[in-house]
């Protein structure tokens, strides 16, 4: 009999104080003893901390006691706490969407700190909200898929290759694709690796061999993805190799770890213009095959193309270490040429690279600061050198210096197709271009997209150790949804009145998730749901003329209702 | 009236990025004026423009519609339908004598709870100059079935 569509609601509603920081801006009895007048609310108490055990058995005791079967907290954030309250609601035999949660501790107490008064009605305002939605609130089934126990890893760089291996080890079959004809991505063109100095070539090698020879592993070279179509645990993949080949495949989870590519600085401190100015990439190049020729004089450059006021804003956080790294290269190859460092800020971060800044120091490295809208300029001087005009930002002195080689360092960057990949598998690209997280700190290596996770350079620039790092809490978190065999998706999807719905197809062409198709019954066209693509986003429902669509959980009575709940002043509320 | 009017203003925020924000603010103590009312959805392109009207109909000074940044978006683009569909609506609402400046449209990320509160604060002062909404005063007294 419980949660029937029919059932009057029973409203219950647990107001925190988490400890003073509600109690001691927002007047908590006084909401609620307010929580108590507004409709269909049986029961309204205040607690010390709703989210300790004793506030969870309190609203376990209180579904039971008053019968309820609608809850609502007003405490902290859903975004943290909606989960733990709503299995509580569970626990207790409540449908965990008829819980409702009102914020009054970020949006308000904390916010309003020394407006007691005003911060006290607001939060009389936002548990009335909640009351609105909550009456209106209807239990939702999740759906259950199976999941296909095989993964997809686009990329076979050392990211892609470290979650590879680790989802085979785990028992999963594994398709690795990667672009180019050889695995190995941006490590192939490297040299030596800070902070061990080791070949980058030497732990490649490891990797390939060990990848190539597991049976679980399929490699794909010369190969892109074509086209993804389906959901978590049912990915449909098309992949082409060359012009004509393709493969399908049966995919569970997917993995992006395409990696980035570094920026070419044309037109920079006249690169492009002369031979002896290249990039930092460049060099690791010449440093590899053995090709340096003897130089007198270096100057390697930071922060070209990067940490800029517009556009590409970020720091590329690998361009320190390299240059560092590549300065003490040279010296150690030719003792006698003078290596300067031109830098903005030196970021030899964390625990294992400031030693490295020292290291140089003593080496006989010479740093010199300059300042952004003071940047060095380069141009062609006497007898095929190159000069180098820099202002000292410490001494105030503007210097020259005569070089035989100049090393831009320049950030990673996205790759152009990234864009395509993006859309394909329909998962953001942040405005930064490298592909965007679901949550920087609770989810930062998977996508809102359920199923597409993501490692390496492909979200922002790191080092090889990160970058590995990062791989392996992929492959784990790749693994869940495999190893679970069958999940449950959530029930915020849209729902379509086939009565009122035109066939008018807007709905299908807003839709970014190709998650609406068009059916004929009887007759008439209307649109279809695909559960399993739809997102939750709720866009056809805004774009509807005819009203036909509305979402699960954010119905549009529900959130009018909300609305409606929203300005109104205390007085008015009594009068309904 | 002696007191000083305080609008009312109801603010639609995406669950990903302008909610997060608010939360930020939060979170970071940046104190603002307790004039703004929160309803969460989980995208800006979930705003339907008739919920907009039925704010200004209910009794709003002002509505803040917030999603993610261009590009940021956590389903794709639904910041910019909300963007398209709001920009239109201002003149819509030009046409019935409100204000257009009483709708805004902003862009706060989950990392920007500096720009939420003073996003928040500017308005509250913005919409103090025009008065409360010319719709309020007409609709007031009216009861809705």
């Amino acid at each position: 009999m419980k949660q029937g569509e029919k059932e009057t609601p029973r409203i219950g509603v647990f107001i925190c104080h988490c400890g003073i920081n509600i109690g001691g801006v927002v007047n908590v009895p006084e909401v609620v003893a307010y929580a108590k007048t507004l409709p269909d609310v049986f029961y309204a108490e205040d607690n010390l901390y709703t989210c300790s055990s004793d506030g969870l058995n309190k609203i376990k005791e209180g579904i039971g006691k008053y019968n309820l079967n609608r809850v609502i907290v007003a405490s902290c954030t859903p975004r943290t706490h909606e989960p733990l309250f709503r299995a509580t609601c569970e626990e207790a035999g409540v449908n965990k969407y008829l819980f409702e949660m009102a914020n009054i501790r970020e949006h308000c107490s904390w916010a309003h700190m020394h407006e007691h008064e005003r911060a006290t009605e607001k939060a009389k305002d936002i548990v009335r909200m909640a009351v609105a939605k909550a009456r209106l609130l209807q239990p939702q089934t999740e759906p259950e898929i199976d999941v296909t126990p095989s993964a997809l890893v686009i990329g076979g760089g050392i990211s892609g290759m470290t979650a590879t291996l680790c989802l085979a080890d785990q028992g999963f079959k594994v398709s690795l694709v990667e672009k180019e004809p050889e695995l190995g991505g941006m490590l192939r063109n490297l040299h030596k690796l800070y902070p061990t100095m080791q070949d980058a070539s030497e732990s490649l090698g490891h990797f390939i061999e060990a990848v190539k020879s597991n049976k679980s592993i399929d490699v794909f070279t010369s190969t892109v993805v074509k086209e993804v179509k389906g959901f978590i645990g049912n990915f449909k993949v098309t992949l082409q190799k060359g012009n004509s080949e393709t493969a399908n495949l049966d995919i569970g989870t997917i993995v992006v770890a395409t990696g980035a590519t570094v920026f070419e600085p044309v037109g920079m401190y006249g690169y492009g213009e002369h031979e002896n100015i290249i990039t930092q990439l460049q060099l690791e190049r010449l440093l590899k095959e053995g090709k340096l020729k003897k130089p007198e004089r270096v100057v390697m450059i930071q922060c070209v193309g990067s940490r800029e006021e517009k556009g590409r804003t970020y720091c590329s956080r690998v361009c320190c270490m390299t240059a560092l790294k590549n300065a003490m290269l040279i010296r150690e190859l030719y003792p006698e040429t003078e290596v300067y460092l031109l830098y903005r800020d030196l970021q030899t971060y964390g625990q294992r690279y400031e030693h490295h800044h020292r290291e140089a120091q003593d080496k006989g490295i010479r740093f010199i600061k300059y300042a952004l809208e003071k940047s060095p300029e380069v141009s062609a001087g006497k007898n095929g050198k190159l000069e180098v005009n820099i202002y000292h930002a410490l001494l105030g002195e503007q210097l020259k210096i005569e070089s035989d080689l100049v090393v831009l360092s320049t950030p990673l960057i996205q790759h152009e197709d990234a864009k395509e990949l993006s859309k394909m598998l329909k998962v953001p690209l942040g405005s930064d271009g490298f592909f965007f997280e679901a949550h920087v700190k609770l989810r930062p290596i998977e996508f809102a997209t359920d199923g597409i996770y993501v490692c390496g350079t492909a979200h922002s620039p790191k080092d090889t150790a990160e970058s590995v790092s990062q791989a392996f809490g992929v492959a784990s978190k790749a693994a869940i949804p495999m190893a679970l065999k069958r999940l449950k998706t959530e029930a915020i999807t849209a729902l379509v009145d086939e009565d009122l719905c035109s066939g008018c197809r807007i709905c299908e062409a807003v839709c970014e998730y190709s998650a609406i198709e068009m059916q004929e019954k009887e007759g008439k066209l209307t649109s279809k749901v695909l559960e399993a693509l739809c997102k939750g986003c709720g866009t056809c429902g805004a774009s509807c003329p005819t009203g036909a669509i509305t979402m699960r959980h954010f119905t549009d009575n529900q959130l009018i209702a909300q609305i409606k709940a929203a300005p109104q002043v205390v007085k008015e509320v009594a009068k309904t | 009236m002696t007191e000083e009017f305080e609008p009312k203003i109801v603010g639609f925020l995406c669950n990903w990025c302008s909610y997060a924000g608010a939360d930020l603010a939060g979170v970071s103590r940046i104190q603002y004026p307790p004039n703004l009312r929160i309803i969460r959805v989980m995208c800006s392109g979930r705003i339907d423009p008739a919920f907009i009207l039925e704010a200004f109909r209910s009794g709003a000074d002002g509505v803040l519609i917030s999603g993610c940044h261009p590009g940021d978006c956590h389903y794709i683009a639904g910041n910019y339908k909300a963007q398209r569909r709001g920009i239109l609506l201002k003149r819509l609402l030009e046409q019935f004598g409100v204000e257009p400046q009483r709708l805004r449209i902003e862009f706060v990320s989950a990392s920007e709870g500096a720009k939420f509160a003073a996003v928040v604060k500017e308005m509250v002062e913005d919409i103090k100059k025009l008065g409360p909404s010319p719709l309020k005063v007409q609709t007031e007294g009216l009861i809705y079935a």
